[in-house]
């Protein structure tokens, strides 16, 4: 079975930051998959590196961060070895990124209009009122009342779900191909929350667009994705389709995130958080970061080791766990 | 000693700084030792040496008998040297002296706003804002026009002009103290208020003052010589690096740039190696601060 | 608003009738007034016509009114060297010094903003760090000794540029500029850098401390993110937040340039209000240094309102909730 060419094919991808406590891997051989008009969800803890993989496949991680290895192919091109200027072009015309914070994506002191205007202009030559109209259509869309006369607001002016709806209707503009949505509800309240997550799904699955949606919450990605990565000290531990993942789990991080989520149990029964915390990203173990917190850890954790693809039935999976792994032996890590 | 100058700074331009600083502040303490001849001592001088280029030969037939004149002489035939020696003598006494009694006095004020709030504080600080509002050489040529010339008036001057930053700095550090436990715990043991301020709080408030203080000086000889070139700060009977710049104005406009030229080198040394040995007392004394 | 704008109004005032006082005590209270009101060669009969006019034989309190009064109108007594109003001596001499200044505070947002946006961007490089030492120096520097060196270096030495006055000027509203003429331009330029000097290096370390925090703002990252050129992100994304705290200090030092242009006009012998008041203080001519010192502090206060003012017209964010109050 030959698979289509996927939008973006993220392999063996490392970010590291030279810190003064030492190297920090922030994105440690992360390898992801995006099929067109496909919706992936990227899971893990705060500090897990999963926002740090959506700027790495931008280009915009800023020093002393750096992306050491890997490769990141969108639509057959490689992004991380392209021209700066090609990147620039692709980048918020194909390739579109929605933040967190929407207090602080918009620029405080520029009108909606000059924000939504130069995204239009920075990828084609379009007269100034024409594209006044494509903006007015755009924040139409997202559900912006009165967007002519919305148009000429400071972002101030505007509550926090409305910002990130205009934030969306900016990433939109284009009619990218792929959108990086980094925890945009999590600065909101619980009822915009929902809101938001429909209308970036409906307005996704309406116009083919993939989009990457990374989150702390498993439980967002059930009713959403189709494909789900999760993510743990800067490595993906196992990877996806959203069914088979959350239905019976490979890895036992995984097994910890779904018993942490209070929907699926009854009431009254205690909640299983995982014991111990995060380790620090700069005094990683060489073998399986999860191991000291992991109940079924043995000896053979301390190895370092890779990705096994295991088939499933809504498609293969893979994780990185000795538990799953038909080879016995350390591989190498993959550097370059 | 080694690990002292470790812990003040392992960069070369900051130890160059100390360094110059430690010469600058010597040479002047050592003056009337060091200096080839009495530029003050009008029997020394010999007027047929005036206006001598650096490094000329002469003056075989004054008292001191023959010298070198490194640095050239001024008009009346007073060796540069000697002169910036003296001239640096004048200008570090005048700028320590005003910066010591503008920190003493702000200072106290500054704690006993910070500590007894209420009125005291609003009248000190809304004063102290109000002053601060205008640029510091305002204020000294308000003064100087009213009080005139002299050693005294313009240390007054440079007084009134510090005094305000003193106050706030004091002020900010009282209000960050006094909240704390060891302040609670002196009033509980019925400590006088005058030891309270004094013995408890004065030492935990100094360290950023001694920073500031220690900028302030450098910013206290800068205007002290721009007053005396302007002719209003110090008269001429006691010649500052300043002063000496200012007579050594005209004949710069002729070609004789070295009467000017050399105090004014030495000025900029002065000013410059004290902001940057204030600039890093600030980060030394700045992790102790937080400790506290 | 309009309770900022009347408490911002009200404290300018304060400070003015603190300013006033103490101009009024020192000149008036300490010593005896007739000596510095009155020509020192005046006789008898006229120091007693003088100090009846004066109104010297009444309590203190009601010779500050008639002070303060004699100031609302601008009446400061004739100079003793000019022998005409000192106000209009110093009014005579104003358009000079303002010259002088705008030219310095022109000449701080040309070349501090584009080298403190370089230094910004680049704090690690060779050119930031020089760029950044420079402005140490700058802030160090006597101005009065750069502006002599500048004389000794690009007028005795070089010969490039005139070392004293105004050149020849051009009447623009009936006010003498030098900056339209070639000549007046040759003048102008080395006071003007001199007095901008510490100016260019307030201006380069406020742009770059504020160009460092802006790139590490959201907003900037999302403008990359649209895929905006460089150029745009920094010459509208981060120079449009951080032109604002910028273009009010530096207002606020407008009224700084003017006092500090006392030495600078001494320098360059510029013949704007700053030298008058030098020359008067040293000939001892205390009704223009007295109108001097009152219409430098209220030029001051005034810009600090109207900078304050502008401020909060300028930022939209403060606009509005001015507005919301």
């Amino acid at each position: 079975m030959t698979e289509p060419l996927p939008v973006l094919d993220v392999s063996h991808l490392s970010t590291h930051f030279a810190t003064a406590k030492g190297v920090v891997r922030a994105v440690d051989d992360v390898s992801l998959r995006v099929q067109s008009g496909q919706i992936l969800g990227l899971v893990g803890e705060s500090g897990s590196g999963k926002s740090m993989t959506g700027f790495s496949i931008l280009g915009l991680v800023d020093p002393p961060g750096k992306v050491v290895a890997g490769n990141v192919l969108f639509k057959g091109q490689n992004l991380l070895t392209m021209d700066p200027e090609r990147l620039r072009q692709l980048r918020g015309d194909r390739i579109a990124m929605i933040f967190q914070d929407p207090m602080m994506t918009l620029n405080p002191v520029l009108r909606i209009e000059t924000q939504m205007v130069e995204t239009l202009q920075a990828h084609q030559s379009i007269s100034r009122s024409l594209a006044r109209t494509r903006a007015i259509e755009a924040l139409a869309d997202v559900g912006i009342p009165s967007p002519a006369e919305r148009l000429s607001a400071y972002p101030h002016q505007f509550s926090g779900g409305m910002r990130q709806r205009v934030a969306i209707a900016i990433a939109l503009l284009n009619r990218p191909d792929l959108v990086i949505a980094d925890e945009p509800t999590t600065a909101l309240d619980v009822t915009i929350q929902g809101q938001i997550l429909a209308l970036v799904q409906r307005l996704c699955r309406e116009r083919q667009t993939s989009l990457i949606w990374i989150t702390h919450d498993l439980s967002v990605i059930a009713g959403l994705a189709d494909q789900v990565a999760v993510m743990y000290a800067g490595r993906i531990v196992e990877s996806g389709p959203v069914q088979s993942v959350l239905a019976a789990p490979l890895h036992p991080y995984t097994e910890g995130l779904l018993g942490a989520i209070p929907a699926l149990h009854e009431r009254g029964e205690p909640l299983r958080a995982i014991p111990g915390a995060t380790p620090s990203l700069a005094s990683l173990p060489t073998g399986c970061a999860f191991a000291d917190r992991c109940p079924r850890a043995f000896a053979q954790c301390s190895v370092p080791l890779g990705e096994t693809e295991i088939a499933g039935d809504a498609g293969p999976r893979r994780t990185r766990c000795w538990l799953h792994s038909p080879v016995p032996a350390p591989m190498p890590t993959i550097q370059r | 000693m080694r690990k002292l100058l470790d812990a003040y700074s392992p960069h070369f331009a900051d130890r160059l700084a100390l360094f110059a600083l430690l010469v600058l502040v010597v040479a002047a303490l050592a003056a009337p030792l060091i200096s080839p001849q009495n530029p003050y001592d009008l029997a020394q001088l010999n007027i047929a040496d005036g206006r001598l280029p650096p490094g000329t030969h002469a003056g075989s037939d004054t008292a001191t008998g023959p010298q070198h004149y490194w640095l050239g002489s001024d008009d009346q035939g007073r060796d540069m040297f000697s002169a910036i020696l003296y001239g640096l003598r004048i200008s570090l006494t005048v700028g320590l002296s005003s910066t010591l009694l503008a920190l003493a006095f702000g200072l106290s004020l500054g704690l006993l706003a910070g500590y007894f709030g209420g009125w005291i504080d609003t009248a000190v600080m809304r004063i102290a804002d109000i002053q601060l509002s205008f640029p510091a050489i305002l204020i000294a040529l308000v003064l100087l026009a009213v009080l005139g010339q002299g050693v005294g008036k313009i240390i007054t001057a440079l007084f009134a002009v510090q005094w305000a930053y003193y106050a706030r700095t004091a002020r900010s550090a009282a209000l960050v103290e006094r909240n704390k436990d060891y302040i609670a715990a002196a009033r509980l043991l019925g400590l006088s208020t005058w030891r309270i301020l004094f013995r408890h709080l004065l030492p935990n408030c100094l360290p950023p003052l001694i920073v500031v203080s220690a900028l302030q000086v450098a910013s206290a000889i800068s205007l002290e010589a721009t007053l005396s070139f302007l002719g209003i700060g110090l008269p001429i009977t006691e010649p500052s690096l300043g002063l000496l710049i200012s007579t050594g104005f005209q004949y710069l406009m002729v070609g004789d740039y070295w009467i000017s030229f050399f105090p004014g080198i030495a000025l900029v040394l002065l000013i410059v190696s004290i902001n940057l040995v204030a600039d890093r007392l600030r980060d030394v004394l700045n992790p102790r601060l937080q400790k506290q | 608003m309009l309770v900022f704008l009347l408490r911002r109004v009200m404290q300018s005032g304060v400070a003015l009738l603190v300013m006033s006082v103490l101009v009024f005590v020192g000149v008036y209270a300490i010593g005896n007034p007739i000596d510095i009101l009155v020509n020192p060669e005046a006789d008898s009969a006229e120091i007693e016509r003088a100090t009846a006019a004066l109104g010297l034989d009444r309590p203190l309190w009601t010779q500050y009114l008639i002070f303060l009064q004699k100031a609302f109108s601008g009446d400061f007594g004739n100079s003793f060297v000019h022998g005409s109003s000192a106000t209009q001596l110093i009014l005579h001499r104003m358009p000079a010094t303002l010259e002088l200044a705008f030219a310095a505070l022109v000449i701080a947002i040309v070349l501090g903003i584009p080298l403190g946006l370089w230094a910004g961007l680049r704090p690690e490089s060779a050119s930031g760090r020089t760029i950044m030492g420079l402005s140490i120096l700058g802030f160090s520097l006597p101005t009065f000794w750069v502006g002599l060196m500048l004389i000794m270096v690009f007028s005795v030495q070089l010969g490039w540029l005139p070392s004293n006055g105004r050149g020849s000027t051009v009447d623009l509203f009936g006010l003498p500029v030098s900056i339209l003429t070639w000549d007046g331009l040759k003048h102008i330029l080395m006071p003007a850098l001199n007095l901008a000097l510490f100016k260019i290096s307030l201006v380069i370390r406020l742009t770059r401390a504020g160009t460092q925090e802006a790139m590490l703002q959201d907003y900037v990252r999302f403008a990359r993110a649209k895929g905006l050129k460089a150029s745009r992100i920094v010459g509208v994304h981060v120079l449009k937040n951080i032109l604002i705290p910028i273009v009010t200090v530096l207002g606020l030092e407008l009224g700084s340039l003017i006092a500090f242009a006392v030495v600078t006009e001494s320098i360059f012998a510029w013949p704007g209000m700053g030298k008058l008041l030098i020359e008067s203080i040293s000939l001892l001519d205390r009704p223009v240094v007295v109108a001097y010192l009152l219409i430098v502090v209220a030029m001051f206060v005034v810009i600090n309102l109207i900078v304050d003012i502008l401020y909060s017209l300028l930022d939209p964010r403060i606009r509005l909730n001015a507005a919301a109050d």
